[in-house]
């Protein structure tokens, strides 16, 4: 029964992020179910442009909510992602009450008696109307919740990580002056890595660890197909096939998925019909990114192409 | 299905792979969202809430395969099942007609459980009675190799093996067709049993092995190593380094502030009148790590040596700046070596171009003067690593005082013990007045801290 339930709900999850013209896999479609059902963030670990942010991105639109992004980078602190004090407005108004300040001490006699008076008033200039929301805490008000895409956390400082913490853990923060802000409705958060630097274990450990490598052959066929659609049956097979034996090749920079696309959209573009030695050499550069890596594809070009047609016949 | 999933965490630790109490929770909860009929779905789910890398998630896919193929070790067995279906139906005309029509089931039934599930051939009650004698056994403590015999034996006794036998005795006498069948069907059992119980060896106690074995290679004396053990020590090394980078690459910030910029810190709060809302501060001058290692590489402190050598030179997140020089009776700078080469290749071309000489710490000490004194700022740790024993010749310790004074710190290591140190020609405590630390480094664990104090320094 529950595995009835179970499986039908990822096969929608996975028809659903198709809608969005993203082709998840069963592991990317259990994890986002998963996400959703146990309420954890996804970590999603993978090598670039295989499609981590783009996940979010479809999973925002997918179930129609706001997509709230930040971009780490090293030397990001909680000011820029969490909240800051609006410390102009709180001078100025500081400026603008001076005078209102002894009507609010009219009475008192003593500075002792003064003091308390002030203290009655409270922290007026630490209230909410004085805090600017960051992504962070933006993702937390915003009402029906939202998809939090945390990107690149692999590129932030230790201290930023101890910082989501709290967020990724209970979906709240808590600020000093104010206290604890909790979430309305828990958003949706995606974290995204590239690898490299290992993260913490207890970040880690409070998200559920998706690792997106490069797709089988198959997906990626669909893949291409959802992105480029007038793109050839056969010539998307060829050229996917040729990227799979690129891969196999030991390079800097494999060509992952956002080249594949790339590089079909430009093979419309130049309206191949199919593979051949010379378009390929002169399009070589959509799918390496270093000189180094083209010249030791060079040589293999045409026994690729020669594998890749082969394979597209019996496969 | 709860106690079948706290074995698989059992196991999964086994297989290396982190697995804590929040984790196993959230484990259990993904499960009873996912449900446990479809496989491929609960694999996924498992390895989505454990694993946390792609290594852990291949060691944990391996593990999970292993684990929910347990009900399947009788299925080398069909044919001997198959033989006893066969047999079974030629036994069966028989046994009741020599008895007689009414007694035909009788025997059957004063047979104790185990004996009347193996003839029936109830495969499923066998394998349900096998699971649960494992767990009464705990087959999941097992840690050893060697107590695979206990433990089939503490099985089979917990399935009824004692009455199996007084019925087998029983029925020889009585029936001995039956008794054979049932002897078959007790051989096949056992090998079942066997199988399980690899197959929680397999699972089980991976991880103890291994901790076990890292512990022993931990405070072995690296000098008196076995050949078969070098590979392994690497390994262990390597896994030092890599702890050792996390630990030390990415300097905390906080440690780095210094006092307050006043002047930058005016500049900022302009806008407000400089009434200061932002502070700049100083931030602490960090000397980047520079090490200078010295390395004897006679003899015995040779392969303590190797090993130091490949540690250091594998730290090259943390200290980029390392120069090494090997000696015993004169000295040579190894660094382009240890960088270029693999660290056999690298060990072997340093060993004979200056290895296995008697060491001669007096004249290779003129040799670094002479050469590479120049190498040395008040940011480097100079590291020498040795016996110093000098075979009686002059230890030149003034060189030393020299070195020491060019450096921030000299740290000696000491292969030997404290105890040697000053007995018969080791000159460590003449060298020892001019080090800022001497400390004795036999085992992978001293290295270890060692390296680590060292590194610390420059934080």
């Amino acid at each position: 029964m529950a595995e009835q339930k179970a499986s039908t709900s990822i096969e929608a999850v996975e028809s659903g992020l198709a809608a969005q013209g993203y082709i998840a896999s069963r592991q990317i479609a259990t994890a986002v179910y998963l996400s959703q059902q146990i309420e954890k963030p996804i970590l999603v670990e993978g090598p670039a442009g295989v499609g981590k942010t783009e996940l979010a991105k479809a999973i925002a639109a997918w179930s129609g909510k706001k997509m709230i992004r930040l971009q780490c980078y090293e030397g990001l602190d909680e000011a820029k992602a969490l909240y800051e004090w609006k410390y102009a407005k709180q001078l100025l108004y500081t400026q603008i009450l001076k005078d209102k300040l002894g009507e609010v001490l009219g009475g008192a006699q003593t500075l002792h008696a003064a003091l308390a008076q002030l203290h009655d008033f409270g922290d007026v200039f630490f209230s909410k109307e004085f805090v600017e929301p960051r992504p962070l805490l933006q993702a937390l008000e915003h009402p029906g919740g939202c998809v939090l895409l945390i990107d690149e956390i692999d590129k932030s400082d230790a201290e930023f990580e101890s910082l989501l913490l709290e967020i990724l853990s209970d979906f709240q923060v808590t600020i000093p002056e104010l206290g604890t802000v909790s979430a309305i409705t828990p958003p949706t958060v995606i974290l995204t890595s590239n690898s490299e630097r290992d993260l913490g274990d207890a970040l880690k450990r409070r998200c559920l660890h998706l690792h997106i490598g490069f797709p089988e052959q198959r997906l990626e066929e669909r893949i291409v197909e959802s992105r480029v659609p007038n793109i050839s049956q056969t010539l998307r097979r060829q050229m996917v096939g040729f990227i799979h034996e690129i891969r196999s090749l030991d390079l800097k920079k494999l060509p992952s998925v956002s080249e594949t696309i790339d590089w079909a959209r430009v093979l419309v573009l130049l309206q191949a019909s199919e593979l051949d030695t010379e378009i390929v050499k002169d399009t070589l550069n959509v799918l390496l990114k270093y000189e180094a890596d083209i010249e030791a594809a060079h040589p293999q070009i045409t026994t690729f192409i020669a594998k890749a047609t082969r394979s597209n016949v019996f496969g | 299905m709860r106690e079948n999933l706290h074995r698989f965490f059992r196991a999964a630790r086994g297989a290396g792979v982190h697995v804590s109490p929040a984790e196993s929770i959230d484990a259990m909860r993904a499960v009873a969202q996912v449900g446990i009929d479809d496989r491929a779905i609960l694999r996924d789910a498992l390895l989505l809430t454990l694993a946390k890398s792609q290594d852990e998630k291949l060691a944990l896919g391996d593990c999970f395969d292993l684990f929910f193929s347990q009900p399947e070790p009788r299925q080398d067995q069909p044919d001997a099942d198959s033989d006893d279906e066969a047999s079974q139906d030629t036994d069966q005309s028989p046994s009741p007609a020599s008895e007689g029509e009414a007694g035909g089931g009788q025997p059957r039934q004063e047979l104790g459980p185990l004996a009347q599930m193996l003839l029936s051939q109830d495969r499923n009650a066998i394998q349900a009675a096998m699971a649960n004698a494992a767990g009464a056994a705990s087959l999941s403590d097992i840690r050893y190799s060697t107590q695979r015999g206990i433990f089939s034996s503490r099985i089979l006794d917990a399935m009824g093996l004692q009455r199996l036998r007084d019925d087998l005795d029983g029925l020889t006498a009585t029936n001995p067709a039956l008794a054979e069948r049932l002897r078959a069907a007790l051989d096949a059992l056992r090998e079942a049993v066997r199988d399980t119980v690899s197959q929680g060896l397999a699972l089980y106690a991976r991880e103890e092995a291994e901790n076990l074995r890292n512990e022993i290679l931990r405070n072995a004396p690296l000098a008196r190593i076995e050949r078969r053990q070098v590979a392994e020590m690497r390994a262990l090394i390597r896994q030092i380094a890599r702890r050792l980078r996390e630990r030390y690459s990415k300097p905390r910030k906080r440690q780095r502030r210094g006092h307050l910029d006043v002047r930058r810190t005016l500049r900022r709060n302009a806008a407000w009148g400089g009434v200061p809302f932002l502070t700049a501060w100083k931030r602490k001058h960090r000397d980047r790590p520079k090490i200078v290692a010295l390395c004897d590489v006679s003899g015995s402190v040779a392969q303590v040596s190797d090993f130091f050598l490949l540690l250091i030179h594998s730290l090259h997140e943390v200290v980029d700046d390392v120069r090494s020089f090997a000696f015993s009776s004169h000295l040579i700078e190894v660094s382009e070596t240890l960088e270029k080469k693999s660290p056999e290749e690298a060990m072997a071309e340093i060993m004979s171009k200056v290895g296995f000489g008697s060491s001669d710490y007096g004249s290779s000490l003129v040799d670094f003067e002479k050469d590479f004194m120049s190498t040395l700022t008040p940011q480097t740790t100079v590291i020498v690593l040795g016996d110093a024993r000098s075979n009686n010749l002059d230890p030149r310790a003034d060189i030393l005082r020299r070195i020491s004074e060019r450096s921030k710190r000299l740290v000696w290591l000491n292969p030997e013990g404290r105890l040697a140190w000053g007995f018969g020609d080791s000159e460590m405590p003449r060298y020892a007045t001019f080090c800022s630390v001497v400390r004795p480094c036999a085992t992978a664990q001293q290295l270890e801290r060692a390296v680590s104090d060292i590194v610390a320094t420059y934080q």
